[in-house]
């Protein structure tokens, strides 16, 4: 690499890590809220980095905080993290027409730290042309590195907090599905969808099927919401 | 669970997150998916999000709570309204976070 080829990929760089920096700003405290939970959910330091590390997948690591928390069997544990992390699918699906040039090798790189926040920084940029290599990795690696970070913190500030209720960081979990819910909102379907899987979900709870009632009213809604997208579909073409 | 088993689940966790990350970007183009598991793709996460969430605002202990005394449900309103707004992850976070610990802190139920 010539020292002129070497100075471009840096400022590509550079460039990756500025861009980023609105996503650290909501990692870091959200990564510090993950590792407080999960450290009195009874994970040990080094599983709660380790999950960071390896699942990285915001709300499917709060989710899995509390279910180890209360006890849920393993099986439980997977399944329910799959069901919450299968959107990632059509993040993925989405942004791999720019990346056909890219080697598998770098699509699996690139892919492991594909999320909502990242994915919603190159859905914007690639229709205008793919950065190079240099600046998407550094925007995927920044925003990792301050996920782990902040799970860091939040497992050793775990450790000094006796209680997390006083702090109201029990409704993290909440606010972030709510958050997360409007930004998927994209039309009346999508509403009712969302209204009626989350009634189902209560109901099923009300009647005694418990941790399973999510992935079942997941699945019974979404695919009352196919029923319905391509009934209006055929109706209106 | 002891840490050996949470790390055998954390592995297991994994391996499902990352292969709906890594499969389309092998087989390369939304196309090569069937239209209706695109849709179904489409309506997974309204669906997932809102069965967490109703269940963890609506009920406590596998009991339906309703009324003025429910802060978690209470603080959804602001919080919707703030998500409404900004369309961002942090700002309805913090206002839904800070509602409950102020709440908790001057009106102690």
């Amino acid at each position: 690499m010539t020292t002129k080829e070497q100075a471009s990929t840096w400022a590509a760089v550079g460039s990756g890590v500025t861009r980023a920096v609105p996503i650290v700003l909501g990692y870091v405290p959200i990564g510090l809220t993950y590792g407080v939970l999960a450290q009195k959910a009874g994970l040990s330091g080094l599983n709660a980095v380790l999950m960071s590390l390896l699942v990285y997948a915001g709300s499917s690591q709060l989710v899995a905080a509390g279910l180890f928390g209360a006890g849920a069997p393993a099986p439980t544990i997977i399944l329910t993290t799959f069901v919450v992390n299968l959107r990632h699918m059509l993040l993925s699906a989405a942004v791999s027409p720019y990346l056909k040039s890219w080697r598998k090798g770098e699509l699996a790189a690139f892919a492991y730290e594909l999320t909502d926040e990242t994915f919603a920084l190159h859905a914007v940029r690639f229709p205008s042309g793919v950065p190079p290599k240099g600046e998407v990795f550094a925007v995927n690696v920044t925003a990792q590195a301050s996920w782990l970070l902040g799970t860091g913190l939040g497992v050793a500030l775990g450790e000094i907090i006796g209680d997390v209720e006083p702090l109201g960081l029990d409704y993290v979990l909440p606010a972030m599905f709510i958050a997360l819910s409007v930004m998927q909102m994209e039309d009346a379907i999508h509403v009712g969808v969302a209204l009626f899987g989350g009634a189902l979900s209560v109901a099923l709870l009300l009647l005694g099927v418990a941790q399973w009632n999510v992935i079942l009213a997941t699945i019974i809604a979404a695919s009352v919401g196919v029923c319905l997208e391509l009934w209006t579909n055929d109706r209106s073409s | 669970m002891d840490q050996r088993q949470i790390f055998l689940t954390i592995l297991g966790m994994a391996a499902v997150t990352y292969a709906p990350r890594l499969l389309p970007t092998w087989l390369l183009s939304s196309r090569t998916l069937p239209r209706w598991l695109v849709i179904w793709l489409r309506h997974v996460p309204v669906a997932v999000l809102s069965a967490m969430l109703f269940p963890a605002i609506l009920s406590d202990g596998g009991q339906l709570h309703l009324g003025l005394d429910n802060l978690f449900l209470l603080s959804a309103f602001p919080t919707l309204v703030v998500a409404w707004r900004t369309r961002s992850l942090f700002a309805p976070v913090a206002t839904g976070v800070l509602l409950v610990a102020l709440a908790r802190r001057f009106f102690p139920l």
